[in-house]
């Protein structure tokens, strides 16, 4: 049977290092299968998260081969088997152990975000041509590969001024809602830091959902930003009412 | 005592974070009780995402003639008349409000041309039923209600384990359990419990349940006194996926068929004309799974050992829309374009009817503060359930157990947390570490996986069932000397330890049950006991704690009353 090296990044926040395993192949295995294979016959103790196995809840995000994916959707006959495979924690987040990283932050940026608020009076009835681009939103599963791979939060840490593309679609898929009568430009400018996204698209390249992060989502918002808080004209009235 | 041990009280303490476990929670915190939500995973990834096809409510938006009776009916007929009549006739009833209360919170279902909420077909379904997004609208409950639950306030605590509820003589006190992350021990207080954990998927080798399913809360609550009904119904969902290996058992959603997707088997006949010709693929999933294993060991099965699943007849377009994905799952992971070819697709382990035996109205168990709702709870199904009936079970009586745990916990005083329980709690937990030459969890669990499947699968006998209880003894005496490896911060060896405990006590109960119950019914099939039997078919299986010793005993059927016998009389 053929083999397959892992070199998977064992140790905790006080240090660690890769360590090789070698795993029996079999068709269609993916990356996770691998690393249930290295837990369940070489090393129980090996931190991964998972739950569904099959793209679907966004649990086992890592760095495979140096690239944000879900290692559930992870094929090893897609990836050179003839040198070893690295497998690796998300680098945009605190380590805990293994592949297991401090993603609360996440949580923290969500609940920032006012919830949907129907306008009043609305009646509950609506369109599929008017859900639709609100539904690609909704088809994300928080796996935050796009906040992984984003270089405001990869590289230069800006967790506190930042929301990251998952929270630019969240809100994206609330202001968008065909009913919703709550704005959070406000919120995206000042708090999220929107306008420090310059729309390199690196989100939308990893996304396992393929939602157009960048063109429906973040794109949209910049404008909506645009329009309400530097528009010559509205700026122009505001001067003029002194606000 | 409690003071060594980093404590937490609430008024209501939920155990598990899918959608009963959060419907759950904002119920009680709308009534005013502080709440404390502990999930096993990541808030957001329990395994209500996975269920795909949609929530079955009697919305009338595409059949205008569905009502909550022909509903009812539906869901009596798939049970086989075991279910208990009032869970099956609240939810009928108080389903298309909670769907609309999803609306309300900001869930965007699929649209029908005049701008309401779209059904599709489903087996075992009268009419066009459910409420569905694409084939994701597990994903879209929990999203919403997520959302809802953490703007309203409620306390979760992710990533953590119950492994213990503690009580102060006959009351509720609280409960005990384990940080998954670094492997710390935590305390509960609470007046009420509920238990929303789900099932135990993971005793099976083919399954499409995760890691989560572990039987956790089941076990909890026989431990705590409560009595578990029906365990012998375990659901084979018929469409899982059968190749390649790692992705065996991973389901592939009934909403193929409810789109018009035909079932074949190697010789290109459809089946299902034998098992079920009025129905046809969209029978009952007892039905359907029993039709493909008994073709694939007929010798008319796959390459791979399952049966033929088309949709391909459809526009590609429609498929990839409706069933979105279905198309990305068999492109990526299978090399098979659905648009344009078969899936293969095989039984694999999905759901428990079984359960918890608990309260129509409060979703109470027979252990004052202590309630269940969802796939731990049992009642509302019967001996089979149908597609998109669990969905709306989670928000119908995640409703009425949040109502009704916070209702208790604003009656009855604290209990004591008894620090006895508590330390011998720690000693359960810690005892993996201090043994040195046991074996590892993960060969038991895998030993496990294959006896229940092999031994208490889709089609029972006597001689296994016997053999599988003489096999789950020996677990038991692996369990005694278990061990675990390394340190207590996120160690995946160490939790499977606790968590094959209770795998492997379920199991019993199951498997008990199973031998109990000499007839074939709903999702319970006896090759030696083929046709349905009418003393059976009043009879209920209980399962409670007696000193040291699982006791099974049979309770009557609770008798419907005229109006509801009426209903199923009619000839739908």
């Amino acid at each position: 049977m053929a083999e397959a090296i892992l070199r998977v990044f064992r140790g905790g926040p006080e240090g660690g290092k890769p360590v090789d395993y070698r795993v029996p192949v079999a068709p269609g295995m993916v990356v996770l299968d691998a690393l249930h294979s290295i837990q369940g016959h070489q090393s129980p103790d090996l931190a991964v998260r998972w739950n569904c196995k099959a793209g679907k809840c966004g649990s086992c995000s890592a760095e495979v081969n140096g690239r944000p994916r879900l290692t559930c959707k992870s094929r090893l006959d897609a990836l050179p088997l003839d040198e070893p495979i690295t497998v690796s924690p998300l680098k945009a987040f605190p380590l805990i152990k293994d592949l297991v990283t401090d993603v609360s932050w996440n949580y923290k940026i969500n609940k920032m975000i006012p919830a949907f608020q129907p306008r009043a009076g609305v009646e509950w009835k609506m369109y599929q041509r008017d859900v639709d681009r609100v539904q690609e939103f909704r088809k994300c599963i928080e796996c935050f590969l796009c906040q992984d791979v984003c270089h405001v939060l990869r590289d230069h840490a800006k967790h506190e001024s930042f929301g990251g593309p998952r929270f630019f679609v969240r809100t994206a898929c609330l202001e968008m809602h065909p009913l919703d009568g709550v704005s959070r430009t406000k919120l995206l400018k000042d708090e999220l830091g929107l306008g420090l996204c310059n729309i390199t698209k690196c989100c939308t390249e990893v996304c396992p959902e393929e939602i157009h992060i960048t063109d429906n989502a973040i794109i949209p918002l910049k404008e909506r930003v645009v329009d309400e808080f530097y528009d010559p004209i509205t700026m122009l009235v505001r001067k003029i009412r002194g606000a | 005592m409690t003071s060594s041990y980093e404590t937490h009280e609430h008024d209501v303490l939920i155990i598990g974070a899918g959608g009963a476990g959060l419907r759950a929670a904002i119920e009680a915190l709308a009534q005013g009780a502080r709440v404390g939500l502990v999930c096993k995973s990541l808030l957001g990834k329990a395994h209500t995402v996975m269920a795909e096809g949609g929530i079955a409510a009697a919305m009338g938006n595409v059949d205008k003639a569905d009502d909550w009776r022909t509903h009812f009916r539906d869901t009596m007929r798939g049970g086989k008349f075991l279910n208990n009549w009032r869970m099956a006739q609240l939810h009928a009833q108080e389903a298309p409000e909670r769907v609309r209360e999803l609306e309300h919170w900001g869930a965007l279902f699929d649209r029908t041309e005049d701008g309401q909420i779209l059904q599709r077909a489903f087996g075992g379904h009268t009419f066009k039923r459910l409420c569905h997004v694409g084939d994701r609208t597990g994903l879209e409950l929990i999203r919403t209600l997520q959302d809802r639950g953490v703007q309203q306030g409620i306390d979760v605590y992710m990533e953590c384990t119950i492994t213990r509820l503690i009580r102060d003589g006959d009351r509720i006190a609280g409960a005990f359990g384990y940080w998954r992350e670094q492997g710390r021990f935590v305390v509960f207080k609470a007046r009420s419990i509920v238990i929303a954990t789900g099932g135990i998927g993971k005793a099976w080798k083919v399954t499409s349940n995760s890691w989560e399913y572990t039987a956790d809360g089941m076990a909890l609550a026989y431990e705590t006194g409560a009595e578990l009904l029906d365990m012998e119904f375990v659901q084979f969902h018929p469409t899982g996926m059968v190749w390649p290996p790692g992705v065996q058992g991973i389901l592939v959603t009934e909403a193929v068929r409810g789109e018009g997707g035909t079932l074949k088997n190697n010789r290109g006949e459809r089946f299902m004309e034998k098992y079920d010709p009025k129905r046809m693929e969209l029978s009952t999933r007892d039905v359907v799974a029993r039709a493909i294993y008994t073709e694939v060991r007929e010798g008319r099965g796959t390459e791979h050992g399952g049966a033929y699943l088309n949709i391909s007849h459809k526009p590609a377009d429609y498929v990839k829309k409706k069933l979105p994905s279905m198309y990305h799952q068999f492109k990526e992971l299978a090399d098979v374009d659905i648009t344009t070819g078969p899936m293969e697709v095989g039984p694999t382990c999905h759901y428990m009817m079984g359960g918890i035996r608990v309260d129509a109205e409060t979703g109470q168990s027979t252990v004052p503060g202590l309630f269940a709702a969802g796939e731990a709870a049992a009642g509302l199904h019967g001996a089979n359930r149908l597609g998109g009936n669990s969905l709306s079970d989670l928000v119908v009586f995640g409703k009425r157990a949040g109502t009704a745990a916070a209702e208790h916990s604003s009656r009855v005083q604290s209990g004591a947390l008894d620090a006895e329980q508590l330390e011998e709690a720690e000693r359960e937990m810690l005892a993996p570490f201090e043994r040195t030459d046991g074996e590892f969890p993960y060969e038991i669990h895998r030993d496990l996986q294959e006896t229940m499947h092999s031994l208490v699968g889709i089609f029972r006998n006597e001689e296994d069932l016997q053999k599988a209880l003489g096999e789950l003894e020996k677990f038991k005496r692996r369990l005694e000397s278990v061990r675990a490896d390394g340190s207590r911060m996120f160690n995946p060896g160490w939790h499977l330890t606790r968590d094959l405990r209770s795998m492997v006590l379920i199991s019993e109960a199951v498997t008990r049950s199973a031998l109990a119950r000499r007839e074939s019914r709903g999702a319970h099939s006896r090759i030696d006991y083929p046709n349905l039997d009418d003393t059976w078919g009043k009879q209920n299986n209980i399962i409670v704690k007696r000193g040291d010793t699982m006791a099974l005993e049979q309770r009557p059927v609770a008798d419907l009353p005229d109006e509801l016998k009426e209903i199923l009389a009619e000839n739908k």
